[in-house]
């Protein structure tokens, strides 16, 4: 049961950093492979403020969100914009280009070693439920924490998603931004709000994420690979797919490394290239949906 | 064949001798060449987006030092092997290619690529694992030319296997195949409805690059002397995209600018600042896609509008 | 016959090279290969740092000529290593390769060395075989089999029957897996299960949790410098020391360069290694205040000391051969015995690897900052990896 609980946790996380991916890869059709940099300056702000200005770290939060969703918007207003209209292959170009500067800035200006985070008193410290029972179920309070909070954003992220106008603006230049600017969405504005809002989400997430999965410059690099595989195997054209797709992912990882640890990291590639060889559109895609 | 050709590949030939000095990474930026040349095939002329390409190089370098360990050390037999052990392997992955949108595919060849990277880590046995294959000791080539410390033996062994390939593969891309190739990457479609066979087509391209790419990881398996972990890395896959697209997809040279511009661009920097040349890589990357690859050369453009 | 051959000509082509550039020699050239870039440039940054302040303190003139540091990048790539230690050799003619952060870049130098006649100084990389892929290479950093088993060799006294062992799953890893486990059943005690964790782990929390599930008295864990703390900060918050299961290692886990952003959770973890900063001598202390006066407070650790011993060998070496290199330069090296700031040590003669002092040490709070203090010396410990 801890695994399971423990897989969640992880898979969550996977979500809130994987999510501003997905869908600026189905909104703006741009595969952005720098999404792992504004993680990383989320995670980086949060560690700074902490460690030099003593902010306490529930404030760090929304602060991450806020640094790195405005860095999104000026970026995307200036760096970005001309590129939508290029190839792929010139975006992923671009995008890599972008990460290698955000790695090699943060390594001058902060160091190469891994950051660590002092988490407040009562985030540390573990719940335990029936233990002794198969179903003992061991509850870090961080974790607990973690998937309060993105649980929270995703509930968040659906209701804004189809229950209000900018949702629904949203949702039209996914599906088609001619006809939706036809119809006089903004499609500028949709897109600038959407990439700020994404980034700001991976920020909270590397900010999140740095107690869990470590902190250091080479960060948006290594974890990469992991939200392409939440997008891939999720598909764009929702929050649900992403959502159930780190999940799943999360939980496979967790559990395949406890009950097999020889295969360790096998199992998530594996799972992955059976999911999109089964289903290469995504395991949850719309009809109609790209 | 343009007029500007056989110039090109005469002073290609001429540089591990004119410049003993840098024989030796003339012989990666040879090796890098071929494996970008591989790419193109199966990115610009197939439209394979393909994250996972080191899988093959790292399978054919494997393959041939193992060779050249245990079996035989005659290095053009083992280049032959990895190559013929990669288009296995390239044929066998070919299935996992054939449907999906872009992402998909990305993904797959991603996942090849680093569940062979785990692989060969857990087989340390047969592979050294991460202390990678040691002491694989090359004969001399065509029973004549030994490996020398300069490099230069190496680089011109290399630039010969580049040069060979390379019109091979020139010569499939303007055959009838490769023009059926061009039209499933342009329309699959359309491509379908005249009665190209997709599929077939799609994997004999994979497979054939997937061969090339080998005989590439050969040659680095048998020029450095030995096979390590990280010739399936992600950053090897990453690395040969960067190279084909700054260099430019779809046009066979690309990848062969691409590896000399890159490999230059990296050593130099990296001399001046060790520590810090990612940096100037990514600027590097960023200004050419800003600015556009044709007007990169010409700065005086790049302030106007074209 | 064909190795012969190859290793004939070579040697022919790397003096024909040499004794071209013989004549213009008349600086001592050291070849600094390290990685800058990537996840372990870390260990890059401390042990050119160090090699620095050795140059500082001790002049750039040695030998009569002057001593010119060249330092790459390699990016951790063993291709790439080899290459540029080629380069290295055969352009700037270097007199002397030093460097080296992992296992297999040192391995695909070795030919290298063996054929130019070049010595190399492993100042980092630890796999015990290292030093037998060329009959050129030293080593001044330290090997697991050394911390392994003198923690196997502590522990069974102290309490710890049933241990589970968590490392990362590469060369390293294996050798202090092996070495300990090996040295652990032999002093009687219990080896309930060996995990491995794989390289690139955003997550030890299911490892963890085997390990809890399987209650053992301690957990025997080598990871890379840089995963230690993660693997800290979840072992306390998955209750692990509450469960009464203890954290043992080498010294990797509390590495000194990020020892202090650890916290409470790190106090009381015994660990053995070679060298801690707060390590207490005269030697020591100089080193260390001097180290973070050049680096704006950055802690030399483990590392950092491999690469300024490194550059004492090299210097007295140099010294001894008055600027010399290929054989002479490298049996001037051997044999060398003295006070390094990690306490007393030398390069034994036969193996050329390095032979010094492991320490058991425990991490308490001293003035505010938590350092790894040492409780117990075990003398010039041998590389076991040797004995067979």
């Amino acid at each position: 049961m801890t695994i399971l609980f423990d897989g969640i946790a992880y898979g969550m996380l996977l979500f809130i950093l994987a999510v501003g991916l997905s869908v600026t890869m189905g909104l703006m059709n741009f595969i952005n492979l720098a999404h792992g940099a504004f993680a990383m300056v989320g995670g980086y702000l949060t560690v700074v403020l902490m460690q030099r200005f003593d902010v306490p770290f529930l404030v760090c939060l929304p602060m991450a969100f806020t640094g790195a969703a405005l860095l999104g918007a000026v970026l995307e207003r200036t760096l970005y914009r001309p590129m939508y209209r290029k190839p792929h292959l010139d975006q992923v170009l671009f995008s890599i280009g972008l990460a290698f500067m955000a790695v090699a800035s943060v390594d001058y200006f902060v160091g190469s070693q891994q950051q660590i985070m002092q988490l407040p008193e009562w985030l540390k410290g573990r719940t335990e439920l029936g233990t002794g029972t198969p179903w003992e179920l061991g509850m870090g309070h961080y974790r607990l924490f973690i998937i309060a909070v993105c649980a929270a954003l995703t509930v968040g992220l659906q209701y804004v998603l189809s229950a209000t106008r900018f949702g629904s603006r949203l949702r039209a230049s996914v599906d088609d931004p001619r006809v939706a600017a036809g119809m006089g969405i903004n499609v500028n504005v949709v897109f600038a709000m959407t990439f700020a809002v994404g980034s700001g989400l991976a920020g909270l997430g590397g900010a999140l994420g740095a107690e869990v999965l470590g902190l250091d410059p080479t960060f948006p690099l290594k974890f990469m690979v992991y939200f392409l595989i939440v997008v891939a195997v999720g598909g764009t054209s929702s929050i649900t797919g992403p959502l159930l797709a780190a999940l799943l992912l999360g939980v496979a990882d967790v559990a395949g490394k406890y009950y097999v640890p020889k295969l360790g990291a096998f199992i998530v590639y594996s799972l992955m290239l059976a999911i999109l060889m089964w289903r290469p559109q995504g395991l949850f895609v719309r009809q109609g949906g790209k | 064949m343009q007029w500007w050709e056989p110039l090109v590949w005469l002073l290609a030939f001429a540089t591990p001798w004119a410049l003993p000095h840098h024989a030796l990474i003339i012989n990666e930026i040879a090796i890098v060449a071929l494996f970008a040349v591989s790419l193109d095939l199966v990115l610009g002329y197939s439209g394979i987006v393909s994250l996972g390409h080191a899988s093959f190089l790292g399978f054919g370098a494997y393959t041939a030092a193992l060779f050249a360990k245990w079996i035989h050390p005659d290095p053009l037999l083992g280049l032959a092997v990895g190559t013929v052990a990669a288009c296995v392997l390239g044929a066998l992955c070919s299935a996992t290619i054939l449907r999906g949108s872009d992402l998909t595919r990305l993904m797959v060849t991603l996942g090849m690529a680093l569940i062979l990277f785990e692989l060969a880590n857990k087989f340390d046995g047969l592979t050294g694992g991460s202390d990678g294959l040691q002491g694989v000791v090359m004969g001399p080539v065509l029973g004549r030319f030994e490996f020398d410390l300069m490099g230069q033996v190496a680089a011109s062994y290399s630039l010969v296997v580049l040069l060979v390939l390379f019109f091979l593969v020139r010569r499939l891309v303007h055959s009838p195949f490769g023009a059926t190739l061009m039209a499933v990457r342009d329309n699959r479609l359309r491509a379908m409805a005249i009665g190209v066979p997709v599929s077939a087509r799609l994997a004999a391209a994979y497979t054939i690059a997937a061969g090339v790419a080998g005989a590439a990881g050969a040659l680095m398996a048998q020029t450095t002397g030995f096979a390590s972990l990280d010739v399936f890395a992600l950053e090897r896959s990453a690395d040969v995209t960067l190279i084909l697209v700054i260099g430019g997809v779809g046009w066979l040279y690309g990848g062969v600018i691409g590896a000399v511009v890159f490999k230059l661009l990296h050593d130099v920097i990296s001399s001046i600042t060790p520590q810090y040349w990612t940096f100037w890589m990514g600027l590097f990357l960023v200004v050419l896609v800003m600015v556009g690859r044709e007007r990169l050369f010409k700065p005086w453009t790049w302030m106007g509008r074209t | 016959m064909k190795k012969r051959a190859f290793i004939l000509s070579a040697m022919a082509s790397a003096t024909l090279c040499l004794a071209s550039g013989a004549i213009a020699q008349d600086k001592f050239k050291i070849g600094l290969i390290l990685p800058m870039t990537g996840p372990f440039a870390s260990t890059g940054k401390q042990i050119e740092a160090a090699a620095r302040l050795y140059m500082a303190q001790n002049g750039d003139t040695v030998g009569g000529k002057k001593v010119e540091l060249i330092v790459k990048d390699d990016t951790s790539a063993p291709d790439v290593t080899k290459r540029i230690a080629q380069e290295l050799v055969v352009n700037d003619k270097v007199n002397v390769l030093a460097g080296f952060g992992l296992t297999p870049l040192a391995l695909a130098t070795a030919p290298i060395a063996t054929q130019s006649k070049t010595p190399l100084v492993v100042m980092a990389a630890a796999t015990s075989s290292i030093t037998e892929a060329s009959p050129f290479i030293i080593r001044t950093s330290f090997t697991l089999p050394q911390a392994s088993v003198s923690m196997a060799d502590w522990a069974p006294n102290h309490g710890i029957k049933k241990v589970v062992t968590l490392v990362s799953d590469y060369g390293p890893g294996m050798d202090a897996e092996k070495y300990f486990k090996d040295r652990f059943l032999f002093n009687g005690g219990q080896v309930v299960d060996s995990l491995r964790v794989p390289m690139r782990n955003p997550d030890f929390a299911p490892f963890l949790q085997k390990v809890r599930d399987l209650k053992p008295d301690a957990m025997f864990v080598f990871v890379p410098s840089g995963a230690g703390a993660a693997l800290m900060k979840q072992f306390a918050e998955r209750g692990m020391d509450k469960a009464g299961i203890k954290l043992i290692g080498t010294g990797d886990i509390t590495d000194d360069d990020i020892l202090n952003g650890m916290g409470e959770v790190a106090v009381g973890v015994v660990t053995s290694h070679h060298y801690s900063t707060s390590h207490n001598s005269a030697v020591n202390k100089k080193f260390v205040a001097a180290f973070e006066k050049a680096n704006a407070g950055l802690r030399p650790n483990f590392m950092a000391v491999g690469g300024y011993d490194g550059m004492r060998v090299i210097y007295e070496a140099a010294k001894a051969t008055k600027g010399g290199s290929g054989d002479a330069l490298l049996a001037a090296m051997k044999g060398q015995i003295f006070e390094s700031p990690r306490g007393p040590m030398f390069i034994d003669a036969q193996t050329r690897d390095v032979v010094h002092n492991i320490y058991i040490r425990k991490v308490e709070k001293v003035n505010g900052q938590l350092y790894n203090q040492e409780f117990e010396t075990l003398k010039d410990v041998k590389d076991p990896g040797k004995n067979k």
